[in-house]
């Protein structure tokens, strides 16, 4: 199956991606991360305002072939939250850039978002898994 | 690396742009669409798999019936020809080596075996083997697709011979499929109506695009190994592995159904009788768990806290809109009603053990009581 990674976000190693937005990051799972998952059926969203780290899990995916945690791409607060995500997940599998985000973080350190991937390395990251 | 075995329809799963995985050795389709419309389409029409990864093996001679049935829990003596018995082969400890399906085809007997036992199977019938019999594994020479669905019936008549319908479950007969030779069976692992078809390997293909071809009017969806394990612990069939082990016996699977302890002799028997007269010490249950956090494989089962068991299979369910799992449990908390616990990522999870089924409308048991019915 051809995986997507579109090439205006930035990713993790653990298969998040990130969409900078007026400092803020819209965040949530990769295409190869939904497809690896497949059948999502339930999410536990964080609370609206959460103070969170960098690498700190906070969601978790309940999916037919294992559960997964969310981490954090970023520091900062959580400004919003995908609650369509509750009544629908499978969201995620459909369409995990864009009607399947997760939660937005209000970015605290901008310097944080160099640590990410570009699109070219997250290939690289998924290629040898 | 060790190269991966691919069955005869492997080109038709990298055509339907199926998930492809490793299981047991072989590069299986984990699913094409999605495991749950996969499910979904097994139980409300039909759905079509690709199961020649099952190993099978082949046992004749004068003194197979006697010697099979030194290796097997049920007394296939009593079955007949073209019939298929379910049934257990088990160690000296009376522990599970794998769960079977056997075939009496007139001069021979055709045993279907999980892919992931296929040569411990097959050596370990070898290591028995004794006068008057020949055993051969014959697995790469037969392809195995399933049919499975309500819908079954209405396609397969369309592309046999001979009407199916008068055909029992758990029976089989020679037919023909675009004038190639087959063997016909309806059988299956999902609960549902439904058919299993094994072949020459070559032919595979031209079988598979036949069904599927004729299938299209009925909504058939070719349906991956994600799909085929949610149907079958939808009904409580043990996954070997995960269910029945080399540890666990089957009185405490709850497969004393395929268990003939009035037969002369099999191997385990002596120790099913002593487990059978001291009453066993823990039972597999089906447990329904509502919501959608899901059990797993490993998880513990407790009751105030205490440690009664331990989960086997587990997953979500979108049929019955609930988590459910399998597990086995300390008796006396083995009975249907019994609140439990299940501890999923250190989160105890409300639980109930139910009676098996979970799903209880599965179409094959019209069938099957039709069949008592008419004795």
């Amino acid at each position: 199956m051809e995986i997507k990674i579109p090439k205006d976000l930035l990713y993790t190693e653990d298969h998040e991606w990130a969409r900078k937005e007026n400092g803020e990051i819209t965040e949530g799972i990769t295409d190869f991360a939904q497809a690896e998952l497949q059948d999502i059926v339930f999410i536990e969203l964080p609370e609206v305002g959460q103070e969170v780290v960098q690498g700190d899990s906070i969601a978790t995916i309940e999916a037919v072939k294992t559960v997964t945690d969310l981490y954090a791409a970023v520091s900062g607060k959580i400004v919003k939250v995908n609650k369509e995500l509750e009544k629908k997940p499978e969201l995620i599998n459909k369409d995990p850039y864009d009607t399947g985000w997760i939660v937005k973080i209000k970015v605290s350190d901008p310097a944080e978002l160099e640590t990410l991937l570009v699109p070219s390395e997250y290939k690289k990251v998924i290629q040898e898994e | 690396m060790e190269e991966k075995n691919k069955t005869p329809l492997y080109k038709k799963h990298v055509e339907l742009n199926a998930n492809i995985v490793d299981f047991a050795n072989y590069r299986m389709p984990m699913q094409y669409s999605s495991i749950f419309k996969e499910t979904k389409a097994v139980r409300n029409s039909a759905g079509l798999f690709d199961v020649s990864h099952m190993g099978e093996i082949e046992v004749s001679g004068d003194n197979a019936t006697e010697f099979i049935n030194c290796l097997v829990t049920f007394d296939i003596s009593k079955i007949k020809d073209f019939q298929a018995k379910y049934t257990v082969m088990l160690n000296e400890r009376g522990g599970i080596i794998d769960d079977l399906l056997i075939y009496k085809l007139e001069e021979k007997y055709l045993i279907v075996v999980n892919a992931s036992n296929q040569k411990k199977d097959f050596d370990w019938i070898k290591k028995h083997e004794n006068g008057g019999v020949e055993v051969q594994n014959v697995s790469e020479n037969y392809f195995q697709i399933a049919l499975q669905g309500p819908l079954s019936e209405k396609i397969i008549k369309r592309i046999v011979k001979n009407d199916p319908s008068d055909l029992k479950f758990y029976h089989s007969k020679k037919e023909n499929i675009l004038d190639i030779p087959v063997l016909l069976s309806r059988t299956g692992y999902t609960g549902e109506d439904g058919f299993e078809v094994y072949g020459k390997s070559s032919e595979a293909e031209k079988i598979w695009d036949r069904i599927m071809k004729e299938g299209k009017q009925y909504d058939i969806s070719p349906c991956g190994l994600g799909a085929r394990d949610l149907l079958r612990l939808e009904m409580g069939y043990c996954l070997y592995g995960n269910d029945i082990t080399a540890e666990t016996t089957p009185l405490e699977a709850n497969l004393s159904w395929v268990v003939s302890l009035d037969k002369k002799n099999f191997i385990g028997k002596d120790v099913l009788l002593k487990q059978k007269e001291e009453g066993v010490k823990r039972k597999l249950v089906g447990i329904l768990v509502p919501g959608k956090r899901i059990p797993r494989h490993g998880n513990r089962i407790l009751i105030k806290q205490e440690e009664v068991g331990i989960i086997t299979s587990g997953n979500y369910s979108p049929n019955m809109g609930s988590s459910i799992a399998l597990g086995y449990i300390s008796k006396p908390y083995d009975k249907v009603g019994t609140k439990v616990e299940i501890e999923i990522r250190n989160t105890a999870t409300e639980g109930e053990i139910i009676k098996l089924p979970f799903w209880k409308h599965g179409t094959v048991k019209k069938t099957s009581l039709e069949k008592k019915q008419s004795g």
